[in-house]
């Protein structure tokens, strides 16, 4: 087969991007995980590998660069590639939305939770779920998964929407909870963000497989 | 105080139309019993670049050499078809070839200065035309390789002989040897296979700047330089029984960035030809 060493480090590339994603996800996961049980050690050492995340963020796009200068990469070969590039991102960002989590618990201290968690770990299961389906969707080039996928940010707004009033309830009833029910509602957010950041990632499935940039499914928020 | 008096000079919101220069339709030509192009139809526009890709052996020379019909000169040829130049068809019994070979002039795979001065290379031409003054000719020479971008690198020996320049000079020499006869098509036969690569970007930025004035169509093999070069793009490719076929022709940046057909895409990202 021709070009044998480009799909190689082609297809290493589409690997090491699932590989990110798959970190990405643990940090989310584990990050909720450590607020639910208030387990401090764990939000710190999320915390700390969050730089893992970053430099295999910038690893993957140094090898974008390398492959676009030794190898000219065309048509939908370009589009991956610059694809990656704007994925990459989104998952380092997410990474980052996921050590957020962690530092607000830590920064919630010894202070038990204002409720039990209910909606929050549903938005966090819900925003990795998009995000898992994304990369998959990207690695088969599968646009109808990536034009549905946002469709379902929805949800996550519905449950972002109702962690809030709930929120804004309790805060309204006695103002003492008000820097908990605060916490609370900026790890929502967080997860929100994520939900939308994986949107992105279909967008850019659209693209590479149909060169077309579109905007699909605006979140509510 | 008034900062501002005078009308905003207005500028078309939409570019004229593109003026085509070349058109063929429903061309087929063979060799003898052998079919090399069946049913191409383009339309090169007028003062662009067009770059003619494909693999070995899929008739893009052919191709190119249909519009100054030297394809007449080999032997059991035969074009069916029209191709036309300024909408006029140049298969025509009545036309001029002579005429015709000086408004679309071509430049060749490797350098063929004639052995003689760089002066009388540049002169040869409109000599031949019938152009004997000899101050008229020295105006052609010199602006012709002002325009070749040469000028300025050969005014000391333009008396000396054309093979003692360097391949690259040699090439934007056989340029200015086209230009020297006013000609309004340059076909270039992959212009830089035989150059290094200064001497390929000097051609490439050469080609842009005479883009301005002139219409050019290239063949090349060399696809980045396609993509770098041109403003449309030609995708060529032999069937089956090896007779070749327009396969794509578009926009340079969409054919590179986003190819309609999936054998453009295979043999422009490589995976093919």
């Amino acid at each position: 087969m021709p070009r044998a060493i480009y799909e190689k480090h082609l297809k290493s590339l589409h690997e090491d991007v699932l590989q990110l994603g798959d970190m990405v996800e643990k940090a989310i996961n584990h990050s909720i995980e450590a607020l639910k049980k208030r387990d401090l050690a764990m939000a710190k050492q999320i915390v700390e590998e969050d730089v893992n995340i970053n430099n295999k963020r910038f690893d993957i796009e140094q090898r974008c660069i390398q492959l676009i200068a030794t190898q000219q990469p065309m048509a939908k070969d370009l589009r991956a590639i610059i694809a990656i590039l704007h994925i990459i991102v989104d998952l380092e960002r997410m990474g980052d939305y996921a050590e957020g989590i962690s530092r607000i618990n830590i920064l919630m201290g010894d202070e038990p939770l204002l409720k039990p968690l209910i909606d929050i770990p549903r938005m966090a299961q819900k925003a990795v779920e998009m995000l898992d389906r994304s990369l998959q969707a990207f690695i088969k080039e599968d646009v109808e998964e990536a034009r549905r996928i946002p469709k379902e940010d929805d949800e996550v707004d519905a449950l972002w929407n109702q962690v809030y009033r709930e929120l804004i309830f309790f805060m309204i009833q006695d103002p003492r909870t008000i820097s908990r029910a605060t916490y609370l509602m900026w790890v929502a957010h967080n997860l929100e963000r994520i939900a939308d950041r994986a949107t992105n990632i279909c967008e850019r499935v659209v693209f590479t497989a149909t060169g077309k940039m579109e905007e699909i499914g605006a979140s509510r928020y | 105080m008034v900062i501002f008096s005078g009308e905003i000079e207005r500028i078309p919101a939409v570019p004229a139309p593109e003026k085509i220069k070349l058109r063929t339709s429903g061309v087929n030509l063979f060799y003898g019993t052998f079919q090399a192009l069946r049913n191409i139809s383009i339309e090169i526009p007028a003062q662009a670049i067009t770059a003619i890709i494909g693999p070995s052996g899929c008739g893009k020379t052919s191709f190119l050499r249909l519009f100054n019909r030297m394809n007449d000169l080999i032997h059991n040829a035969r074009v069916e078809g029209s191709v036309e130049l300024d909408d006029m068809p140049i298969y025509d019994q009545n036309t001029d070839v002579v005429e015709l070979r000086k408004r679309v002039g071509m430049v060749f795979q490797k350098p063929n200065p004639f052995p003689m001065s760089v002066f009388d290379n540049v002169a040869f031409g409109p000599r031949r035309h019938g152009k004997d003054n000899r101050k008229e000719l020295e105006e052609i020479v010199e602006r012709s390789l002002h325009r070749a971008a040469l000028l300025d690198e050969v005014k000391d020996k333009i008396h000396e002989s054309a093979l003692s320049l360097s391949g690259g000079q040699q090439q934007r020499l056989c340029i200015a040897r086209v230009l020297a006869v006013d000609p309004e098509v340059i076909l270039m036969d992959e212009p830089c296979s035989a150059l290094d690569p200064v001497a390929t970007l000097k051609i490439e930025d050469l080609m842009r700047a005479l883009s301005e004035n002139y219409t050019i169509v290239i063949v090349t093999h060399n696809m980045q330089q396609a993509a770098r070069v041109s403003d449309m793009a030609a995708f060529l490719m032999m069937a089956d029984d090896k007779t070749g076929e327009l396969v794509e022709y578009g926009p340079t940046n969409r054919v590179f960035t986003n190819p309609k057909d999936p054998r453009t895409e295979s043999y422009i990202t490589g995976r093919f030809g």
